[in-house]
């Protein structure tokens, strides 16, 4: 070929998906009902919290925290959400390895917004063939009712979904008035319109091209299939035969006389062409565009149905099982990812729910770091910082472990009332005589024991820090 | 995806590049969507405008100033009162903007209104008055007392008085502290050198380290235990009979084991600390320990702010 018919770029190739029943379209419309009623309504949902917001999930940015039904999330517990990243990111790993791109087929947003928008298309504007037409049509009245009504109902349900989004930050009824009368923070209007309009454009307009150009994942899942993997596919030997694929023409009507002639089982019908919402040929192999939707599948079934031929001319399937050789599904990744996996959620769910109700750090004041008294003793000062973790008031009290003699001064503040949600740091005064006997080392080590008295149940909590005296010479 | 590749990549079908690396390397072309191009064009004549809308180029002697201007409020510092300003968008007017106007600031705010409303007493008590005040007046003391103090209020050995032990030659109650601050103060202590024989001075520092047990009763420190409490000497008149000094005077505690402007714990043995107790008794205090006056130079509430932080530096005494 020569170098003036390469094309860099391209225009796109409007795809029109046909829609197809069957076992997994069934599957998809159940995640996605699933999805969408958690998505759409859980910010409605209301959670019983005294002295704190009544949202039953609610990420809190202005007040540092993050509400999730009974677990109240503390800046300082942020490394929970890398734990949960891991888990993501492994079970991701763990799941294409094994079964390929499940997560992009059934639960993408991408996947599942491009699906809905692809319905109300469907129910707008009718099958492909008439979607094809209209598109060929001339701007008429009803063409311009009908794709006027698609775009308006997208726009609509881009609106909600942005909104929605919003409302995980901020209480949902109040927000929803505020944004109304005009008068909510310039960010929720802002995180409003930003998503509504990327999903108009990605699930509307983009579609497929978010998973071939822009998705890393779409991409890197691929490093992660291997022979064992299932993978929908097309079953090329059935299908093709000796001689390939051919229409119901005459004499090639029933599959005896097919295969007496090396003709495959494949109709050639298109079917699983016109289904595929990413435009591929399935019977080209796979391809990186593929999603797994399993679409392709549910449209071969049908036909296949139709003849009363057996199913499965394309379907889940591994490259060894097509090779005509066993899949391993148990081998040393799929357990690697497993037991990663399995050793991640137990560690993030150990540290949930070993979790303590309020927290304590003791720091030395370094400058100066001692101080000799009128008495001779001498005084180190410490910084405590407290952190109620609860929604609710807990009271604590500091005290000294180990170190004999230590007097603790801290204004009357040992014993204290931690309002529900309240950091506060304190100052502690500690004074120690120096053993005049005994030999002076340049630092010692004290514990402070922060213990709740009320409000709370815990183990104390113990601080061991440097107690600095001065280095005797004599 | 290896060995099941698709049918037009094993017929040879795909459309490559046309151009062939070290013999036979070939690239395939899968051609990017031509919207994607029209957005890369997009982003660099954005990256133009976006010269002009936010600060960026030098041209000549100014530079492009960008488009918006951000509004903040700020104290007037003559007055102290809240004036509203307008200044050119930039990240420092943007972190003005939010300091002024962000909600920890009207924390901050009530906060201050709180401890101004305040008895000393109310604030020593409550935690959360104390936690700012160590937050606020960390600043204050920085900005104002830390050149003599020391950034901790540890002072100067023998200049600066230390802060941070319970020894306060003023009084430590709040009151007083806050007379210290806005009145200032002046140390003074009659140089004993003309009045007392050297025999005599060395007898009172003999007996000035008997007070603080630096060393035991002797012939020498009962001379000197005389001249102190007689009329030769008079030093009771200040440090009072029970030589534990008077606050309202400002006269040292001396039966204390610390030593303000005598480097006794620097000696290493008997005879250089009564020669530096000698010395100083010789001299005395004038015109060299002076706390300058506040009240013309901070507000009452800084005034209040920085005692109740150098109450808590050193606890008040014991």
């Amino acid at each position: 070929m020569s170098d003036e018919s390469v094309q860099l770029y391209q225009k796109r190739v409007q795809i029109y998906p046909r829609s197809v029943k069957g076992r997994f379209r069934n599957l998809k419309t159940g995640a996605l009902v699933l999805a969408y009623l958690i998505y759409y309504l859980l910010p409605w949902l209301r959670w019983d919290r005294p002295n704190a917001p009544d949202q039953a999930v609610l990420y809190d940015l202005p007040g540092r925290h993050f509400y999730i039904f009974g677990l109240t999330i503390q800046v300082q517990d942020i490394f929970w959400l890398a734990g949960a990243l891991i888990i993501f990111a492994i079970l991701l790993f763990f799941v294409t390895g094994l079964a390929g791109r499940v997560w992009c087929g059934y639960f993408c947003f991408q996947t599942l917004w491009t699906d809905l928008f692809i319905m109300v298309e469907h129910w707008m504007q009718g099958e492909r063939p008439a979607r094809i037409r209209l598109d060929k049509a001339p701007w008429t009245r009803e063409k311009l009712i009908k794709k006027g009504g698609t775009y308006a109902i997208w726009l609509l349900i881009a609106f909600w979904t942005g909104l929605t989004f919003t409302m995980y930050w901020a209480d949902a009824p109040t927000l929803v008035v505020d944004m109304l009368l005009g008068r909510a923070p310039y960010p929720a209007y802002f995180t409003t319109f930003f998503l509504t309009a990327t999903t108009f454009v990605m699930a509307g307009l983009a579609r497929e091209q978010v998973c071939t150009y822009m998705c890393p994942y779409a991409r890197f899942q691929s490093a992660m299939f291997d022979h064992d993997t299932l993978i929908v596919s097309y079953d090329r030997r059935r299908g093709e035969g000796d001689r390939g694929r051919s229409k119901l023409a005459k004499g090639l009507k029933t599959r005896e006389e097919r295969h007496a002639q090396g003709v495959g089982d494949c109709v050639d019908c298109g079917f699983c062409v016109q289904v595929c919402p990413v435009g591929i040929d399935i019977r080209n192999g796979l391809q990186y565009q593929c999603i797994s939707c399993a679409l392709c599948i549910d449209a071969c079934d049908a036909i296949m149905d139709n003849l009363q031929w057996p199913r499965g001319l394309i379907r889940y399937t591994s490259e060894n099982a097509l090779n005509g050789k066993k899949t391993h599904l148990i081998k040393p990744k799929t357990v690697g990812y497993g037991v990663i996996l399995v050793a991640a959620i137990s560690l993030l769910t150990w540290s949930i729910l070993t979790r303590a109700p309020y927290n304590a750090t003791v720091e030395q004041v370094r400058q100066p770091l001692y101080s000799q008294l009128s008495d001779g003793s001498i005084r180190n000062t410490y910084e405590i910082k407290l952190n109620n973790k609860l929604t609710a008031p807990v009271t604590v009290s500091i005290s000294l472990e180990g170190a004999t003699g230590a007097i603790l001064d801290m204004d009357g503040m040992e014993r204290l009332v931690l309002e529900p949600q309240e950091r506060i740091k304190l100052l502690a005064r500690v004074q120690i005589a120096p053993d005049p006997t005994g030999p002076h080392h340049g630092v010692e080590y004290i514990t402070f024991v922060v213990k709740s008295l009320e409000g709370a149940t815990a183990e104390p909590i113990r601080r061991k820090v440097p107690f600095s005296m001065p280095d005797s010479g004599s | 995806m290896s060995e099941q590749t698709s049918e037009k990549q094993t017929t040879g079908a795909v459309q490559t590049t046309g151009h062939a690396w070290d013999g036979d390397l070939q690239e395939y072309n899968n051609p990017l969507p031509r919207w994607w191009l029209w957005c890369f064009y997009g982003t660099a004549v954005f990256s133009v405008l976006y010269w002009f809308i936010y600060p960026s180029w030098p041209v000549g002697q100014t530079w492009l100033k960008g488009f918006g201007s951000v509004s903040y409020t700020v104290a007037d510092k003559a007055t102290g009162k809240e004036k509203e300003q307008e200044f050119r968008w930039n990240t420092r007017s943007l972190l003005l903007e939010d300091l002024s106007d962000a909600a920890n600031n009207q924390q901050r705010k009530d906060m201050l209104a709180k401890v101004q409303a305040a008895q000393y007493d109310q604030i020593l008590k409550d935690p959360k008055m104390m936690e700012f005040v160590r937050s606020v007046g960390k600043g204050l003391f920085g900005d104002n007392c830390a050149a003599c103090h020391g950034r901790g209020g540890q002072g100067v050995a023998g200049m600066y008085p230390n802060l941070t032990d319970d020894d306060w030659l003023w009084g430590s109650d709040m009151e007083q502290i806050h007379q210290t601050l806005a009145q200032g103060r002046k140390g003074y202590m009659p140089a004993f050198g003309p009045v007392l024989k050297p025999e005599q001075l060395d007898d009172v520092a003999e007996y000035v380290l008997v007070l603080s047990s630096e060393t035991a009763s002797n012939e020498a420190s009962e001379r000197g235990k005389a001249i102190f409490h007689g009329q030769v000497g008079g030093c009771y008149y200040c440090h009072g009979a029970d030589a534990k000094g008077v606050p309202s005077q400002g006269a040292a505690n001396l039966t204390d084991r610390i030593w303000a402007i005598a480097d006794v714990p620097g000696q290493k043995n008997l005879q250089d600390k009564k020669n530096v107790v000698k010395n100083f008794i010789a001299t005395g205090v004038n015109n060299t320990r002076i706390m300058p006056p506040w009240k013309d130079r901070l507000s009452p509430t800084d005034i209040k702010l920085l005692a109740v932080y150098v109450r808590q530096l050193g606890g008040g005494k014991q």
